[in-house]
């Protein structure tokens, strides 16, 4: 009971950047149609930036950690955000109208590029973040096992939490995600009625980015070490993650993003460490052949 | 008319002020030429209609318009009666509406069937909405200037929810709405976007004799109330005579006459037109209305 626990506590904090991650995935599927497989790497940059940024504030001498994380917060999501807008612009935008397959391609070939492009600039070894939060609750103890939610997992659970609110308020309240979810269903009507269609895109492209910056940002204070490879994994994850919930639904990827988490946790936890990447592919497969639509995505009927 | 009648001090006639010409228009894809030299004036506050048989070129002349199709050769210019000159075919797609003012409604019905009916409307002001919350992060947070305006679009959209009897089904899903209620919901969204001119393409096509003729005061009302021009494809004669006031006919992609209804009635060459091939359900309003008349009979 103790171990399910402290193992649900883990999945969960796992999940959240899962969420975060496969949500950028669904909205750009949901938008243009295309699988952005670059958006791992999107995540990477978002985890790199949030070093540097830790590295230069303990610098100036800033180091009171709150205010540390929430400056950094803000310059990660902002120039992350930048790497999106400029990953659409140049590499997306100009194959708009060509074949899904020329798009997935290029997002490939993005993907390849921006890892070297970390590697090159940050070199190819691990790099080390000291522990920012320490500490936390125990909330259950028997036999000397110790269940503990740390304050670390806590805040990574608030900020997920609040990020996701304010996500779907704009998707559902805003003129911005009005016109988002109207280009999704039909962009030259769209652009009919006066929406910017490329920006409205390029807008996509930017709150995914910024969202794979937060996830970057957890992943670095949650494990301590990164390197430019993390994202390949991580995006790919993410992206069974979207496909379990239903790629192109919101929701669906919130949900499918904890549900990867859960499981690779529990299976970390009852079955093999070293086996739980399986776990999680053979989940892609299965809602492959069993429910293409995921669990809240609707069925895609071809538009004509 | 008698002379007394030229005595008297009649109504001004009106000075037609040009809100649409088309200059020289013409589509050619590849060796295929859609339209050939078209040329034409709508003018404002009128309804101009656009027929001719299938495949004469209306509908390219609309997707020319409305920028889905750069024109070969040609010039449109919008004259909108508060912002000014717009040359349409330079401009990008979604500015045409934005600014010059230019809404469409389409033969299949392109609403955005997963909202709501109400939000449809909206959807339709979003130039307005993204201004006053500032590209919508002001209307996260709840400002006042972003309510007021987001107020001001819920009631232009209950307004022409009510003009065209839908405001029952205001949150029922687009795509739930029967055939002839999604047409005339349509018409509502293009006049969310406050037009200069309303395209409407076949707007009558697959409603009943009923709902047709509310379709006719609904479009009438529409020229009379909001001072718009209206341009009209359409097939059902009895629409195209009874509201139109200038009519442009097509065929083969050119242009074959060009006047007011009664001189199109009675024109050879639309005449020749129409009932020069079989089994053509273009037919001018004489002939079809006698086939109207033998069907009530049946």
């Amino acid at each position: 009971m103790e171990y399910f626990v402290q193992q649900l506590i883990n999945g969960l904090t796992l999940g959240a950047i899962y969420g975060l991650i496969a949500i950028g995935y669904t909205m750009v599927y949901g938008i243009i149609g295309m699988i952005n497989f670059a958006h791992g790497e999107v995540f990477m940059i978002g985890a790199f930036i949030s070093l540097i940024c830790v590295m230069v504030l303990g610098m100036f001498g800033l180091t009171w950690v709150p205010l540390a994380l929430l400056v950094t917060l803000i310059v990660t999501m902002a120039l992350t955000a930048v790497y999106g807008w400029t990953l659409e612009r140049i590499a997306y935008r100009p194959l708009r109208g060509s074949p899904r397959l020329a798009a997935l391609i290029t997002a490939i070939g993005m993907s390849i590029f921006l890892q070297n492009y970390v590697q090159l600039l940050q070199g190819a070894r691990v790099k080390p973040l000291q522990p920012l939060i320490s500490g936390g609750f125990e909330i259950m103890r028997r036999e000397g096992f110790v269940v503990s939610l740390s304050y670390l997992q806590l805040f990574i659970w608030i900020l997920t939490l609040v990020l996701m609110t304010i996500f779907t308020l704009i998707i559902t309240r805003t003129a911005l995600g009005r016109a988002q979810r109207a280009c999704e269903q039909d962009m030259g009507m769209a652009s009919l009625l006066g929406i910017n269609v490329d920006r409205t895109i390029s807008l996509t492209f930017v709150m995914g980015a910024a969202l794979a910056a937060v996830a970057g940002l957890i992943f670095l204070i949650n494990y301590g070490v990164i390197d430019f490879y993390i994202g390949f994994l991580a995006g790919i994850k993410a992206f069974t993650a979207a496909v379990l919930g239903g790629i192109g639904s919101l929701p669906g990827a919130m949900l499918g993003g904890l549900l990867i988490g859960l499981i690779e946790a529990f299976w970390s936890g009852y079955f093999t460490v070293e086996y739980k990447d399986v776990a999680s592919f053979s989940i892609l497969v299965l809602v492959l052949i069993f429910r293409p639509t995921g669990l809240l995505g609707k069925p895609d009927i071809e538009k004509v | 008319m008698s002379p007394s009648s030229q005595m008297q001090p009649g109504p001004e006639p009106a000075v037609k002020k040009s809100l649409l010409v088309v200059e020289h228009l013409t589509m050619r894809f590849g060796g295929l030429i859609a339209i050939n030299d078209i040329s034409f004036v709508a003018a404002d506050r009128e309804i101009t209609a656009i027929i001719g048989p299938n495949g004469a070129g209306k509908t390219t002349v609309f997707n020319c318009l409305t920028g889905f199709y750069e024109p070969t050769i040609g010039r449109l210019t919008l004259n909108h009666p508060q912002r000014g000159r717009f040359m349409l075919e330079r401009m990008e797609g979604h500015l045409i509406p934005a600014q010059a003012g230019v809404a469409r409604t389409f033969q299949n019905i392109r609403l955005f069937g997963a909202m709501s009916v109400l939000e449809n409307l909206i959807v339709a002001q979003h130039n307005t909405l993204m201004r006053a919350s500032g590209f919508s992060f002001a209307g996260l947070i709840g400002l006042p200037r972003y309510s007021r305006a987001e107020a001001r679009a819920v009631e232009r959209a209950r307004y022409w929810l009510d003009r065209v009897n839908l405001t029952a089904r205001a949150d029922d899903p687009a795509a739930s709405l029967p055939y002839g209620d999604q047409r005339r919901l349509e018409i509502a969204r293009a006049m969310c976007i406050e037009p200069a001119l309303l395209c409407l393409d076949e707007p009558a096509a697959g409603l009943n004799p009923r709902e047709s003729a509310d379709l006719n005061r609904l479009l009438l009302d529409i020229r009379n109330e909001h001072g718009i021009g209206l341009l009209l494809i359409e097939h059902d004669m009895t629409v195209v005579m009874g509201i139109s006031d200038h009519i442009v006919v097509l065929d083969y992609g050119r242009l074959i006459a060009d006047g007011t209804p009664e001189e199109i009635r009675s024109n050879p060459a639309v005449v020749r037109a129409y009932l020069g091939e079989e089994e053509d359900e273009d037919l001018p309003e004489e002939v079809a209305h006698d086939i109207d008349v033998k069907r009530e009979d049946d």
